[in-house]
């Protein structure tokens, strides 16, 4: 039976083809792995600060706040725009298109099979972290780890369905990923990569929660690194933003099909 | 099989001058034209026919085959494959055909093809057992073998689209788009290619509608042929007559010991080009074993080589002279 046509076995040989091919890359997601120091370049500037007792993270919390930061981002980084965008000039989109599986299932497999890619790159900067600052090293209970990994699963799918949303404009403009590189400032100065959203003027606050952004970084990192955090609002404006991109991903996409004029190919 | 009625496909296409000037007027006041890429084509083609589909380059040929696998949008008109209408694009009407273009590519770059073709069993529910045995019989006739298990990149051109055909086919789709499956290949990987669609066909029934810039696939596959020019087909029949109306004379490159004189090779043939010790005649069809024979036997040749010339000149030549 399929679900959304998909069934385990497409599942199964996508995610194991898709990880053979990224594995390939490894040395590359390495370094894009290295490449996402931000949140600890935030942390020692936040830490030799004084203004870091503004930001309602004591002690060794905020440390782990931004390690958290780090971890999230790594397995909720999306890059389907500039995938799809070269896919449709190049023409490789079209054997996609004849295929009876929605072509964006391969783009999921794909940065699923970065993901677990990225993984022990990802774990050995952790380790470095603690080996640097011992005295930050906490292990979430289980409950806690699973609570963090479905909130950063979340993140992920909300960071997709957006990049997506602009993907299909791929149909209409033949470089959509400007748009991805627009909605870039303010995912970064709102989602919580420089400094936790709670650190922010209240109206700021209030008025970020009201974008996706925060749910992408800040609502994630504070489940894994423990912090008191209102996990039904968390969880509840995750599902929401889903419920409120999947059927505009759905919608733009058929009519760009419509569209499409199989470019290049 | 196949039902075409009226077919028009119109695109809206930017004109821009060139320089400076033409970018800020373009950039302000942004100037389309709507160009006719496929007009009024009709066709029907039965269940297990193989038909081929010529056209120069721009003629419209790419835009019809995508119209009829349901890749882009008709304008206009109707089209019908295998009992559904192909823009609706249900899976069970993308199981039952396929498209290959030659110049494009499905299989994964960094990855064995074998990857790929597991990954295409998945998608169209091919039970592993059956994969198994359909990748093993059309890897024989395709003369496939460890080539499976080695990198796409790390592989020939003509190892490529042997396996590109392979993953087009492991789903056994009953239509076949095929555009231009042999570009760029070598003479001996289009014949292996040539034989291996005509020995799919005869296994399978399955209707082929062949695009190609050479015209010894055509010939080798396809009884019947359509020639497109500028958007409206000119004639749908019997590649019998069409292919000595086309191609009257066939080309003879020769790479001689020393440069020829022009004069001493007139007589063999219209000489097309001539630079240094390489010439290019174009010979009739009727005399080419004489002709050659004589060239072997009168001048110092080095290499020989007979081909059919370019399908856009011969077509050209015959819109020129107003045969179609």
């Amino acid at each position: 039976m399929r679900i959304f046509g998909l069934n385990r076995r497409i599942i199964r040989v996508l995610l194991g083809s898709q990880y053979a091919h990224m594995l390939e890359y490894r040395a590359e997601i390495a370094l894009w792995a290295l490449s996402g120091v931000l949140p600890f370049i935030m942390l020692s500037i936040w830490s030799g600060s004084e203004a870091r007792s503004g930001l309602g993270l004591d002690g060794v919390a905020l440390d782990r706040y931004f390690l958290s930061a780090y971890l999230v981002r790594q397995f909720s980084v999306v890059w389907v725009v500039y995938a799809f965008e070269e896919d449709a000039l190049l023409g490789r989109l079209s054997p996609y298109l004849l295929q009876p599986l929605h072509p964006l299932w391969r783009y999921v497999a794909a940065h699923l099979g970065e993901q677990l890619t990225r993984l022990p790159f990802a774990a050995l900067i952790a380790a470095v972290f603690f080996a640097v600052q011992p005295a930050t090293f906490w292990l979430p209970s289980p409950g806690g780890f699973l609570l963090a990994w479905l909130a950063t699963w979340l993140a992920f799918a909300i960071a997709f369905l957006f990049q997506s949303l602009i993907a299909t404009l791929c149909f209409w403009s033949e470089k959509a990923s400007a748009l991805e590189r627009l909605q870039f400032i303010p995912f970064v100065f709102l989602s919580g990569l420089l400094a936790p959203l709670s650190a922010f003027p209240p109206v700021v606050r209030a008025w970020a929660q009201w974008t996706p952004f925060p749910y992408l970084i800040d609502f994630p990192a504070r489940v894994l690194a423990g912090q008191s955090v209102d996990l039904m609002a968390g969880f509840g404006a995750q599902l929401a933003w889903i419920a409120v991109l999947l059927p505009l991903v759905l919608v733009l996409w058929r009519a760009g099909v419509r569209r499409y004029s199989a470019m290049g190919a | 099989m196949i039902q075409v009625d009226g077919l028009n496909k119109i695109y809206r296409v930017a004109e821009k001058q060139p320089g400076f000037a033409g970018t800020l007027r373009h950039f302000v006041r942004r100037r389309t034209r709507d160009v006719m890429a496929v007009q009024d084509v009709s066709f029907s083609i039965e269940p297990g026919e193989m038909v081929g589909f010529l056209g120069a380059n721009g003629a419209g040929k790419t835009t019809t085959l995508k119209m009829l696998c349901g890749l882009i949008h008709p304008s206009g008109g109707r089209v019908e494959v295998a009992g559904f209408s192909p823009q609706r694009r249900q899976a069970d009407f993308l199981r039952r055909i396929t498209l290959v273009m030659g110049q494009k590519q499905q299989l994964l770059w960094d990855l064995p093809p074998m990857d790929s073709l597991r990954v295409n069993a998945a998608v169209y529910g091919i039970p592993e057992a059956v994969a198994q045995r359909r990748i093993r019989d059309l890897a024989d006739l395709l003369e496939l073998g460890e080539e499976l298990s080695r990198p796409v990149r790390k592989l020939s051109l003509g190892q490529r689209m042997k396996a590109e055909l392979l993953a087009a086919l492991l789903h056994e789709p009953e239509v076949l788009f095929l555009d231009e499956p042999t570009l760029g290949l070598d003479v001996n990987a289009q014949a292996r290619v040539r034989q291996f669609l005509a020995e799919y066909n005869r296994r399978t029934g399955a209707t082929v509608l062949l695009t190609s810039h050479y015209m010894a696939d055509i010939t080798a596959l396809c009884p019947r042929v359509l020639l497109i020019h500028q958007g409206r087909l000119f004639h749908d029949g019997p590649l019998e007559g069409l292919a000595e109306q086309l191609a009257p004379e066939r080309e003879v490159r020769l790479e001689l010991e020393s440069p020829g004189e022009p004069e001493a090779l007139a007589g063999f043939g219209r000489i097309e080009r001539m630079e240094g010790c390489e010439v290019r005649l174009l010979v009739p069809r009727d005399q080419l074993t004489e002709v050659v024979a004589q060239l072997l036997e009168r001048f110092p040749v080095r290499d020989l080589d007979v081909t059919d010339p370019p399908i856009e000149e011969l077509i050209g030549g015959l819109f020129r002279q107003g045969r179609v």
